[in-house]
């Protein structure tokens, strides 16, 4: 959000308002000051921590949510804000939030209209979820330690917590980010519950020791197993991302290679995963196949590239050193346990239904489905995109060969799931290499190609 | 046959169980409610164990639960009775189940986990439960109380780390101190979370009774999840660098599993020579790629073996091997010792001296066919003065006497040949 809309400007600022609201009783409140001061510097003090140690864990995404412990809107030291709203006023509660978020670094301007968001939409969520544990009598119960009655006003403060957030995030979802607005609510309530929830146990046992006579230090404890997880998981991210950077770059070694322009492999990859949703395969099959199309193509790493950019007629035998590729490729990837079923699209992924392909001359469902998938999917993209001695052909045209193949060539099944999806959805491929501003770890482009140029 | 230390540590673990059973078998079991409890979660936390690549403790829940039972003065307020022969007991007989799935499909090392288990809640009991219900601690109430806590668990911990280690070395026959100080490192990491979450659930339970078990919990298995995701990235990450380092042997300019071997070997002698794990681990994504570089070369080096160029090919072949590392993303001390590889000893880093030395020894030994891997160590030993690093060859000669003792099941010294097992010059004797 280079610039922000006056809309969004005007969401925010009335986020703010309410915030302020909440705060207001807070000249009157005659309540533990000592308790609001320790859990607010605690909380500014581990958002601190956050930033110094994990670097690069909050997902650029958007403006307020982070992305960290297994979905989670909130910090690892979310507990000490459910333990606040578990423990005092609601206003104080809100208050807790409020040093630590104005503190924090956002990472990408406008700055300071991040940091008031954040302490805002947390003082407004805080605020909720402290009233309805009052209202429901939760501060009985966790000053009497009533197990498991306790439990209930927790639970409902909880799911309080998570909807306020999940209303605040999908406004400025729509409003800022300009998601559209069917889409800027789905899925975020049920990604965040389970893991605020577990946040709103740890809140709730460091409210319950903080009153006991063990008193704040056995409360802080609390917080460690949090700290440890959340910092686990800022790794689990980095090594993710270092681990898609590599792929990455390793598919841009074969695309320029093979004299595609670059994100042929990622194309194929976002085709294999419209044809397999359109089949109404699972999300982790539609993943699988992902990685199939992205990786079809590895073996030519292993083919030499004089050969790939032959201009003229290729003889037989430099055919056949071009049509070992896809056992290069199985070969290379056998050892990656996530793959699963790409190994074999990787292998087979130039058969065709009529038994005339290569490597093994499979023939119709002999060939396994995700290999007929990919097929598809690469000679689409191979057909819609400029290589270094064709020109592309445009996607009607693409089409209608597809269909004039069917049978032959390809699983006739396939191709229809192919057309169907290509109408709904039309053809805007989004590479991720081509996009600025991601380019963390991904190398400058076509230096692989460089060193391999002579080969 | 066993190793003296194995026996041992088994051995006093099945001496405190058998007597703390006969104890709790004679007096009766005291409190049974919170005896079933704790046991239910030492039962679930071991059902939930898991074999990872890294982390050191693999039931942390478990662990969590037994030190808690270990550590537990009051319950809901009322002061508990149970002393330490009824905490091991109760804390084996769960662990025992909990281990029958794992031992059923024949995973994990069940002994050396249950003998730890045992011998660290003893430890804990040991220092807790008698102070206790005498009431020397009756006085010791608010913040001191915690503290007093959390040191006993940081020494348990302390404990287990220097068993595990003294398991480690006697399965594996690591040197000592580094696998101590890997122990100690993972403490850090899971072993606090483990620590806080015992004492925190020996408070609570102290304060609002049993129900303070399920509720912390969670907070720990998200701990564990977040270690579980963490180690399934890494072994794929690692699995991806696998394929892309067979990516030269696809293309014909190293041989078939020439990486691979590479990698194993490099990983042994780093281990031997004393390096932590996570250099093992950029040693070993070093060891994988270290050939990456001849992709750049316009034809193949018969049979790719480097070794044999002249140097200022090999350091240029390094150099474009450093450069491709540093595009794939990964590590960027990876890319330095791909790079490094081929300078004299004296200018590298230390993983570079193995990757070199270890590179050079698979190149020879695969050349010169039967009795290979003797003419290889004497060649390496011939090039000490300037390209391989003395420490290193001599350590390869370890790791591959002791790897040849493994194999053919014959203790090392007793029939291997005189060059691998005389140290300097001692390979001229070579068959």
């Amino acid at each position: 959000m280079g610039s922000v809309p006056a809309w969004a400007r005007g969401y925010v600022a009335c986020v703010v308002m309410a915030a302020l609201a909440c705060l207001a009783p807070l000249p009157d409140l005659r309540g533990p000051w000592g308790a609001v001061g320790l859990l607010a510097a605690l909380y500014a003090g581990c958002e601190q921590i956050t930033r110094c140690r994990f670097p690069g864990r909050r997902a650029p995404r958007d403006i307020g949510t982070y992305e960290g412990s297994g979905g989670c809107p909130l910090g690892w030291h979310s507990p000490l804000l459910l333990a606040g709203a578990f423990l005092l006023s609601p206003a104080a509660a809100a208050l807790v939030a409020v040093p630590g978020a104005l503190l924090a670094r956002a990472e990408r301007r406008p700055r300071g209209l991040r940091r008031v968001w954040r302490a805002a939409r947390l003082a407004v969520a805080v605020w909720a979820a402290s009233r309805t544990h009052r209202a429901l009598g939760g501060e009985d119960t966790v000053v009497t330690h009533d197990f498991p009655y306790a439990l209930a006003p927790a639970g409902a403060a909880v799911l309080v917590l998570c909807a306020v957030l999940t209303l605040l995030d999908g406004g400025i979802l729509a409003l800022a980010e300009r998601v559209p607005v069917r889409n800027a609510w789905r899925g975020l309530f049920p990604r965040s519950i389970a893991p605020v929830a577990v946040h709103g146990l740890a809140g709730l046992m460091m409210a319950v020791l903080w009153h006991s006579h063990h008193g704040p230090l056995a409360a802080l404890l609390v917080l460690l197993p949090m700290y440890v997880s959340g910092w686990v998981f800022a790794q689990y991210h980095r090594e993710r991302a270092a681990h898609q950077a590599t792929i990455r770059a390793l598919v841009q070694a074969v695309d320029i290679k093979d004299g595609y322009t670059r994100g042929h492999s990622e194309r194929v990859g976002q085709a294999s995963m419209m044809i397999a949703r359109e089949l109404g395969m699972d999300d982790e099959r539609v993943e699988v196949l992902r990685f199939a199309g992205i990786l079809h193509d590895v073996g030519k790493l292993g083919v030499p590239t004089r050969l790939l950019r032959k201009n003229g007629p290729l003889t037989p035998e430099e055919r056949r050193v071009i049509e070992l590729h896809p056992e290069y490729g199985h070969e290379m990837v056998r050892g990656i346990g996530f793959l699963g079923e790409a190994r074999a699209a990787i292998l087979h992924h130039h058969e065709r239904m009529d038994g005339s392909g290569y490597p093994y001359g499979l023939a119709g469902h002999q060939i396994p489905e995700c290999a007929r998938v990919v097929a598809v999917a690469d000679a689409f993209d191979a057909m819609t995109s400029t290589r270094s001695y064709g020109r592309a052909r445009p996607v009607a045209t693409a089409v209608e060969e597809l269909e004039r193949c069917a049978g032959t060539h390809f699983d006739p099944v396939m191709v229809q799931a192919f057309v169907r999806a290509l109408e709904r959805h039309g053809w805007r491929p989004a590479v991720t290499a081509d996009a600025p501003g991601q380019s963390g770890n991904v190398p400058p482009q076509g230096a692989p190609a460089r060193a391999e140029a002579g080969s | 046959m066993r190793h003296p230390s194995v026996v041992l540590v088994h051995g006093c673990a099945a001496l405190t169980a058998v007597a703390a059973l006969a104890h709790t078998l004679w007096y009766g079991l005291d409190e049974r409610g919170p005896a079933l409890a704790f046991g239910v979660l030492v039962v679930a936390g071991e059902l939930a164990r898991w074999r990872g690549a890294e982390e050191r403790e693999s039931a942390p829940l478990g662990a969590a639960g037994a030190l808690a039972y270990a550590l537990l003065g009051a319950n809901g307020g009322e002061p508990t009775r149970h002393g330490v022969a009824q905490a091991v007991t109760v804390v084996m007989a769960a662990a025992l189940v909990g281990c029958v799935p794992h031992v059923a499909r024949g995973r994990g090392s069940t002994a050396d986990h249950l003998a730890r288990r045992l011998l660290t809640v003893a430890f804990a009991a040991v220092c807790f439960q008698p102070l206790y219900n005498r009431g020397a601690l009756a006085e010791w109430s608010g913040p001191p109380y915690v503290l007093l806590l959390v040191a006993l668990l940081v020494l348990t911990t302390l404990c287990d780390a220097v068993l595990a280690a003294v398991l480690a070395r006697a399965r594996t026959g690591w040197p000592f101190g580094p696998l101590l100080r890997d122990e100690l490192r993972a403490l850090l990491g899971i072993g606090s979370a483990v620590c806080a979450t015992g004492v925190v659930m020996s408070l609570a339970v102290a304060v609002v009774g049993l129900w303070a078990l399920p509720v912390f919990s969670l907070p720990l298995l998200l701990t564990q999840l977040a270690f579980r995701r963490y180690a399934a990235v890494r072994t794929t990450y690692r699995q991806t660098i696998a394929s892309l380092a067979r990516a030269t042997e696809i293309a014909g300019y190293t041989p078939a599993g020439h990486a691979r071997r590479v990698a194993e070997l490099s990983r042994a002698v780093g281990r031997e020579l004393g390096l932590s794990e996570p250099e093992l681990t950029v040693l070993e994504y070093a060891a994988l790629m270290h050939d990456i570089g001849q992709l750049s070369l316009v034809d193949p080096v018969p049979s790719g073996a480097t070794a044999v160029l002249p140097a200022e090919e090999q350091r240029r072949i390094a150099l474009l091997g450093g450069a491709v590392v540093r595009q794939t993303g990964v590590d960027a001390r990876v890319a330095v010792v791909v790079e490094r590889q081929a300078d004299p000893y004296r200018e590298q880093p230390v993983s570079a001296r193995i990757v070199r030395a270890v590179n050079a020894y698979e190149e020879k030994a695969r050349e010169a066919g039967p009795g290979g891997p003797l003419k290889a160590l004497e060649e390496l030993r011939l090039g000490t003065a300037r390209d391989y690093q003395p420490e290193v060859v001599e350590s390869l000669a370890r790791v591959l006497l002791n790897q040849r003792a493994v194999t053919s099941g014959v203790p090392p010294g007793d029939s291997a040949p005189a060059a691998l097992r005389v140290k300097g010059g001692g390979g001229r004797t070579a068959v």
